[in-house]
């Protein structure tokens, strides 16, 4: 993975250095509230209903055990032993003390690690696919070009007091885990006439208030020129962007209106005069970070057949594990959603043990996944009894990916000042409450936002629910039919929304609906909605 | 009172009249041939790009501090060759000279006056920057290019 | 109906609540400001010191001060989903 050079680290201990003295002159009251909270905003730190809580980027997803165990020893240091991961695969601190943040920050800088741009109307974290470099369906790892992404966007002159906050993620494969489609710009490695190397340009996607899918505006878009094509892109909506309404300042409502094609002629007429400024790196510079991301030297000999004779385990292996590229090892999703705890949570110990496991068994390497979960991407299968062990000793060996009870849910009301209603409570009813029968109904991706903003992506659940406040009242609506992968699409409400225990109930007739009318075991649920549509399910629940 | 908030960057004269003179014209009332001249958070750069040769001075307005069109209209001008003096002029925190004086300007009137101190140490502040812009610094790429080219 | 004032401490950004002569951690120990809370924003507004002042509807009852929104309830008890984190003022299955 990335290593920082002098360059890298100089850039983010200058940062922490001026952060401490924001803070000093915030805590000294030469500065007032007014002014100083863009400015922790920019580095992350929101106020919470509870305290100060600080985003930490996790570029692409990717940790190695030393960042990891520096996260468990923040969490242990600063906040109250835990952490949460969040949907764009960063991690939160729920209990900051401001005065405590500089020595934070400076901990975090020694293992290469910063709060850029975690918040604020400016480019924000670059996620990725968190089976880079691990799935045999990519074409290439995507996590360099995230990289030089992330190096140009940060601390970027033009682009750090956008109409509104900028989401880029980047894939390698056509499989697409990683939302694509539901980004401000999603790009995917593509294969050029020749076979080299370009990318896919598709812009203004999102969830929150306005949910649209992204369009192509490019289909093959040189590499050696990405980053000027996304100073047009970035220029064009800096521009033209709506500034007189904050909901309606996302890229996405400039292309809608602009039209996509307009709005890819106004990004080419822009980078037509960008280009010749010599604002792209030389090919050196990528191949330099690169030379970073080479895989793992793994040994393709090793066994591909284990013992499996323990069913708990057998089980295990099938739900949470995907084949590697290199024969005799597997994909581990380590899953943060142990039914009745809090989704994404992981506390101090776990993420220790994850990161020990990682140094021992997975060539150092994990990722973080946009439904908050953690992956071993490099894992030999003759190994994976042992993980599945210590997993288990720690809570952490739920079988359960991508099943009714992993469920993707924002911190909500119980801790955040923008929510509506609780998300996490819900979370934990309905994962209680269908785990038992999970095996049964396949992939079902529930995902749970307790306000319009969607950071609980309630827009591409396969079942949705959005926490609602009704006259001081928490209330739910029931969304179907949405889908954050490569057949993106956005889940659509059902009909009036109910209380806590209302909503629970509701999902319960809506699967059971789904077990009636599936045309056999490989059916999905969303297929079995895209095939029948929204109207008997509707009769279930409201009929 | 302009006087005594103006952060100033330039070396050419403070006393002459496109500097601190007549206040700058918007853009629709802009004649070929003035000096000075205000751009508004809409209004169009580029349609100054015929008259950069007469003009003297640019003022960019920033009426809030969400407002950040201004930032693309100085780095359009100085893409342009404009080299006189690019102002930003509004809602203006001493912690975002960095960003300016990146994206071109090299004076600022800030709604209030800037600490000298702070001002310098944020210039200051960061050693190497990522990407090329309308200033003279050059980007990190740039540099480990140059070292790697020297190691060789 | 009585009205509370509240706030996060700049330094920490801990909860916390205006008791007539000072600032505690516990909704307990609020009393009703009614009609003066504005005057008191007005006077700690300008030190800076409190960040998000705001008056808050709450009822009286048995138990102390049950703020009337559930947002407000779980800001003076802690996440409802943490009960091991819960301060005293209300029982955290009530929130």
């Amino acid at each position: 993975m990335y290593r920082y050079d002098e360059f890298d680290q100089a850039i983010v201990d200058a940062r922490v250095a001026e952060f401490r003295d924001q803070v000093a002159r915030r805590l000294n009251n030469e500065i007032s509230e007014e002014a100083f909270k863009p400015l922790r905003l920019m580095n992350g730190i929101y106020l919470q209903l509870h305290a100060y809580m600080l985003r930490v980027a996790i570029p692409y997803g990717t940790l190695d055990s030393r960042q990891l165990h520096m996260l468990a020893h923040i969490a242990r240091r600063y906040d109250r032993g835990y952490g949460h991961f969040t949907t764009r695969q960063n991690i939160q601190y729920n209990w900051m003390k401001l005065e405590e943040m500089p020595d934070l920050l400076a901990d975090l800088a020694s293992v290469e690690m910063h709060a850029f741009q975690t918040s604020g109307n400016c480019i924000r974290n670059i996620s990725s696919d968190q089976f880079a470099a691990a799935a045999a369906d990519e074409i290439a790892d995507p996590r360099p070009y995230a990289e030089l992404l992330r190096q140009w966007s940060t601390l970027h002159p033009e682009f750090s007091f956008l109409p509104r906050k900028f989401k880029i993620a980047v894939t390698g494969s056509t499989i697409d885990r990683a939302a694509i489609q539901l980004h401000d710009i999603g790009l995917e490695l593509v294969h050029g006439a020749e076979g080299e190397i370009g990318l896919k340009v598709l812009v203004g996607g999102g969830m929150g208030r306005t949910p649209l899918l992204a369009h192509v505006i490019r289909e093959f878009l040189p590499v050696a020129d990405y980053l000027s094509y996304m100073e047009a892109i970035l220029r064009v909506y800096n521009r033209h962007g709506r500034r007189d309404n904050i909901y309606k300042a996302r890229i996405k409502i400039l292309v809608n209106d602009l039209g996509p094609a307009e709005f890819a002629r106004q990004v080419e007429e822009e980078w037509a005069a960008l280009k010749p400024l010599g604002l792209d790196p030389p090919p050196s510079e990528l191949a330099r970070i690169a030379a970073h991301f080479q895989p793992p030297v793994l040994d393709a000999d090793a066994p591909v057949e284990i013992d499996l004779s323990n069913p708990e385990f057998a089980n295990w292996v099938a739900v949470n594990t995907h084949p590697h590229k290199v024969p005799g090892h597997a994909i581990v999703t380590i899953s943060l959603k142990a039914p009745g705890e809090i989704p994404g949570d992981a506390s101090a110990d776990q993420m220790d043990l994850i990161a020990d496991l990682a140094k021992a068994h997975a060539q150092d390497e994990i990722r973080v996944t946009h439904a908050q979960n953690l992956v071993l991407p490099h894992v030999r299968r003759d190994a994976l009894f042992t993980i599945w062990q210590a997993l288990k000793g720690a809570g952490l060996a739920t079988a359960n990916l991508d099943r009714a009870s992993d469920i993707i849910s924002c911190p909500g009301l119980d801790y955040c000042t923008l929510a509506n209603a609780r998300s996490i409570p819900i979370a934990q009813k309905l994962a209680v409450r269908l785990a038992p029968q999970e095996a049964d109904l396949g992939e079902l991706k529930i995902k749970i936002s307790g306000c319009i903003n969607g950071c609980g992506h309630h827009h591409a659940g396969h079942i949705g629910i959005l926490g609602v406040d009704r006259k001081g009242e928490e209330n739910y609506q029931l969304l179907l039919g949405g889908s954050g992968a490569e057949d993106a699409s956005l889940a659509k409400i059902l009909g009036p929304g109910f209380d806590e225990n209302g909503i629970v109930t509701a999902v319960e007739k809506v699967i059971g609906r789904y077990q009636s009318l599936r045309s056999g075991p490989g059916e999905r649920f969303l297929d079995t909605y895209r095939r029948v549509g929204a109207e008997p399910f509707k009769e279930a629940v409201y009929g | 009172m302009a006087e005594s908030t103006l952060f100033r960057l330039r070396d050419d004269p403070q006393d002459s009249s496109w500097a601190h003179g007549d206040p700058a014209v918007p853009l629709d009332a802009y004649q070929a041939g003035g000096t000075a001249v205000r751009l508004e958070p809409g209004d169009d750069a580029r349609a100054l790009i015929p008259h950069l040769a007469s003009l003297r001075r640019i003022d960019i307005a920033f009426p809030k501090f969400r407002e950040g069109r201004g930032f693309s209209a100085a780095r359009i001008l100085r893409e342009a060759g404009f080299a006189g003096e690019i102002r930003a002029v509004g809602v203006l925190y001493v912690d975002q000279l960095g960003f300016l004086v990146r994206a071109g300007f090299d004076a600022v009137l800030p709604e209030k006056p800037f600490d000298a101190d702070v001002a310098r140490a944020t210039l200051a502040r960061f050693p190497h920057v990522y990407m090329k812009a309308a200033d003279t610094a050059r980007p990190v790429w740039l540099l480990r290019e140059e070292r790697a080219l020297a190691a060789r | 109906m009585p009205r509370l004032l509240t706030g996060n401490r700049v330094e920490t950004g801990d909860v916390i609540w205006w008791t007539g002569d000072g600032w505690s951690l516990h909704l307990k120990d609020a009393i009703a400001v009614d009609d003066s809370g504005e005057a008191l924003i007005a006077q700690f507004s300008p030190q800076e010191r409190i960040n998000d002042l705001a008056l808050i509807d709450a009822d009286p009852s048995d138990a102390g001060w049950r703020p009337r929104t559930t947002r407000e309830r779980v800001r003076a008890v802690g996440p409802s989903v943490r009960p091991d984190f819960a301060l005293p003022s209300i029982p955290v299955e009530s929130i």
